[in-house]
């Protein structure tokens, strides 16, 4: 599959809509640009310079002390006038063109999808769009390749974005950076196109690090509190250790394989040894790079902390897009993985051990994003289960479904955060609208909300017929059938050979499986079900959230619901036409998947599939029967007259204090040397002291030593020049 | 004769020098300075019956700047006399550093 064979104007995708790809990632860019003048013509006109915008200004000002004390909503009603807030006044016209740009792109992309069903894709579309960078041996276009895989990513991308700028039009509706939010929401999908769109890595990694701003700029989007901004700086921080890895892949390809573009770079690594230690080195940088996307272990605190933006993005670039770049990168980099087994192993291995540590740190969270933050950081473990073991399909079709499913849970909690913060403050009540111990018994002031978000949780959990079940279900099959005759089972991990592996690694998978249930259960059940723990004051101001925020919902429910019969296994074959996502990314992965499993496709015994189907039903009722049995909602109190937990579920709700050992391993030694050698010692010592000080006191002795010479008498005067004299002459006379 | 010249010559010079050297008064120092030239002159003079007339032209033209300088130096020391109510050069070190 080499691309240079094929020229762009002879691909069959030439003559369709497909040629207009390039203004995929264009439409957003527009949105930005438009969004991005409003906002600060917004911000410019909103001065205190200016009398007629007093008003509004005032209201900025209260706006601003909402962001200060609330976590998330910039909810209406905290005016005591009752007089409703005055919205931006660019509102309108970003309303328009935020979620706009979105649906015009998701509408090309579909008619892309449309025409790529059309027509024969062996070969992927790249379109050379410029001369990007020609340095020596290096050529570079800016070029932006369409196959079924980038096709996928791009219809969720602008699929679940489009449903989420709908919900943000909503969600966001009084806040005074209302145009700044939708600019920022429209460069990050913007870059996440770049990134999935890119032909070559380098244009990939430009979108990688676009994503990685915008996520930057809208975790500390209320940045007037500290702590969002300090998550912010948090999550680009250990975003930068991952691209370090991603770079040095990226140098290791050039100096081996003398190409960056991605179909050579594939074409060319089948031609390295196989397994061998630069293919190895390359695929485990490259997974650096993903485990700092993706929150993965050891990169995986960040994005907890990630969930002090606003929802929306929270559901947007938290959830279903930005994270799953790392997946993403390890589907498009599948030639190179499925040339190292090692490095699979690896990724398989972080990816399992990832989801069981996020699954049980789950289970004993409050916040309820933070129940679906380390729910997000499992999910993805599992995606990174599928695509290491070579089921590329499996990982990519969990990501897929995860967009639906989480985009609706993400969603979902941010209509029940949005309902709890609005009537907090009808009532000026400060307490925290996100702890699910504050909540209870919402479903029927909220019941939309409700319903769909139990959809939600029995897709996650993995209940017969729901999205999750089928996506969930393929990666632990394709785990066991990998056990034995593939390359993976032939290798081994740190001297534990590559069977055993995947079978701790298929273990692990059904034990996250229980324990996802038990979470999520746990989360619906404190939050929507048991008496209502809001006080008096708040209780009738509870209700469910405008048709704008209920409106998503309801299609990301459906899609949550349905969105498995995209790639039904064969075992189910009765029930819809089997293997769809598996038939159109075959041009994309199936050669590197095939190699995994030595040429032929994986098997397993029907009755042997089908006690593993089994299993993984009974696994997921089971786990939301016992947390049904188990946790009692009516003997919940809230936050502010809860215990102090002890004993192994403090250890649990302070994640494993991983943030606190990074702080004394990492953050404060740097510090310290930064503080003692680098600022004290260095900076104020050698440059300060020796070199600025040092040379202002060398010039001030030089000076004070010629002063010395002149005594102002002009007797010395004459002494020195008679001593010249005599020592000039002698000089020539005794030469 | 030429050489009986040049040692007068060369001895008015020394003390010149030695009066400019450790004398005090600005105006003792200046008479110093003025003997020195005149030395020069007697040397140019003397030299002039060996090298032709160039020297003699010589002395017309340091007597003529030793004139102007007599002016200019007299003049500065009455303006710093005025100022500083002395000629001792011990006293005026304006330019100390």
């Amino acid at each position: 599959m080499n691309p240079a064979l094929i020229p762009e104007g002879a691909h069959p995708l030439a003559a369709t809509v497909a040629r207009f790809v390039w203004l995929l990632p264009l439409l957003p860019l527009l949105g930005f640009l438009i969004n991005g003048t409003l906002a600060m013509l917004g911000a410019a006109k909103v001065g205190p310079a200016d009398p007629s915008a007093d008003h509004g200004h005032g209201h900025g000002d209260a706006h601003a002390q909402d962001d200060a004390h609330g976590h998330g909503v910039n909810g209406h009603g905290a005016h005591d006038d009752h007089h409703p807030p005055p919205r931006h006044k660019f509102a309108g016209i970003v309303s328009l063109i935020g979620p706009g740009v979105l649906l015009a792109a998701f509408g090309l992309a579909v008619a892309c999808f449309l025409a790529m069903r059309g027509v024969e894709m062996e070969h992927p579309y790249v379109v050379t769009l410029f001369q990007w960078m020609p340095v020596g041996d290096l050529h570079l276009d800016a070029s932006l390749l369409l196959d079924p895989l980038s096709m996928t990513m791009v219809l969720v991308v602008t699929g679940v974005g489009m449903l989420i700028h709908v919900f943000s039009v909503g969600y966001m509706q009084d806040d005074p950076g209302y145009p700044r939010y939708f600019a920022y929401l429209n460069l990050f999908v913007f870059f996440m196109l770049t990134l999935v769109l890119g032909a070559s890595y380098p244009l990939l990694f430009v979108g990688w690090e676009g994503v990685g701003l915008c996520s930057y700029l809208l975790i500390g989007f209320w940045f007037s509190e500290k702590a969002n901004a300090d998550a912010g700086k948090k999550a680009f921080i250990v975003n930068r250790i991952g691209d370090f890895g991603f770079l040095v892949a990226m140098f290791l390809m050039f100096a081996n394989l003398g190409t960056l573009d991605i179909g050579r770079v594939a074409a060319k690594a089948a031609e390295l040894p196989f397994g061998g230690v630069v293919i190895t080195a390359m695929a485990l940088f490259l997974f650096l790079g993903c485990t700092g996307k993706s929150a993965q272990i050891p990169l995986h605190v960040w994005l907890p902390d990630a969930m002090a933006g606003p929802t929306p993005v929270s559901a947007l670039i938290h959830a279903a897009t930005m994270v799953t770049a790392g997946v993403y990168l390890v589907a498009r980099a599948s030639g190179i993985f499925s040339m190292a087994p090692v490095a699979q192993l690896t990724v398989a291995s972080v990816g399992a051990l990832t989801a069981l540590v996020a699954a049980t740190i789950g289970l004993k969270q409050w916040d309820i994003k933070k129940v679906l933050a380390y729910s997000t950081v499992s999910q993805l473990g599992y995606m990174f289960v599928g695509v290491g073991v070579g089921a590329y399909t499996a990982g990519i079709f969990h990501l897929v479904t995860h967009a639906f499913f989480k985009a609706l849970l993400f969603l979902g909690s941010g209509s029940v955060i949005f309902a709890m913060h609005a009537a907090y403050h009808h009532t000026h009540n400060h307490d925290d609208a996100q702890d699910m111990r504050n909540m209870g018994g919402l479903k029927q002031y909220m019941p939309i909300t409700f319903y769909l978000m139990w959809i939600a949780t029995l897709a996650i959990a993995g209940i017969p017929l729901f999205s999750g079940f089928f996506s969930k279900d393929e990666i632990l099959a394709s785990v066991f059938a990998r056990v034995s005759h593939s390359t993976l089972a032939e290798s081994s991990l740190l001297g534990i050979p590559g069977s055993t592996v995947l079978l701790i690694v298929y273990g692990i998978g059904l034990a996250v499986a229980l324990l996802t249930a038990i979470y999520m259960t746990r989360m619906m059940l404190y939050t929507f079900h048991g008496p209502n723990r809001t006080g008096e004051g708040e209780r009738p101001h509870l209700t469910e959230a405008p048709w704008v925020m209920t409106g998503p919902l309801v299609v990301l429910g459906v899609l949550a619901a349905i969105g498995g019969w995209i790639n039904v296994p064969e075992l189910l074959g009765a029930i819809g036409p089997v293997g769809g996502l598996e038939h159109f990314l075959e041009p994309v992965v199936g050669q590197a998947s095939l190699r995994t499993t030595l040429g032929a496709p994986p098997h397993v015994a029907h009755q042997t599939e089908l006690l593993l189907v089994g299993a993984a039903i009974a696994i997921a009722i089971t786990g939301i029967a016992i947390a049904v049995w188990r946790l009692k909602p009516a003997a919940l109190v809230p936050k502010k007259e809860a215990p102090a937990s002890t004993g192994i579920s403090r250890v649990l709700e302070n994640k494993y204090f991983v943030d606190e050992g990074y702080d004394a391993a990492f953050v404060q030694p740097t510090v310290s040397v930064s503080r003692a050698v680098l600022w004290k010692g260095f900076d104020a010592g050698i440059i300060d002291g020796l070199f600025v000080n040092g040379s202002a006191l060398l010039a001030r002795a030089f000076g004070w030593l010629g002063s010395q010479l002149q005594t102002g008498q002009v007797g010395t005067y004459a002494w020195v020049l008679l001593i010249g004299v005599i020592t000039l002459l002698g000089a020539f006379t005794l030469r | 004769m030429l050489v009986e010249a040049l040692a007068l010559s060369a001895v008015l010079f020394s003390i010149g020098v030695i009066g400019v050297l450790t004398r005090r008064n600005a105006i003792i120092i200046f008479m110093c300075v003025e003997l020195m030239l005149n030395a020069v002159n007697l040397s140019f003079v003397a030299l002039s019956k060996l090298y032709g007339a160039a020297g003699q032209v010589f002395v017309v033209f340091t007597m003529t700047v030793a004139a102007a300088e007599a002016a200019v130096g007299l003049a500065i020391i009455i303006a710093i006399f005025r100022h500083v109510k002395t000629v001792n050069l011990q006293n005026i070190n304006l330019l100390k550093g």
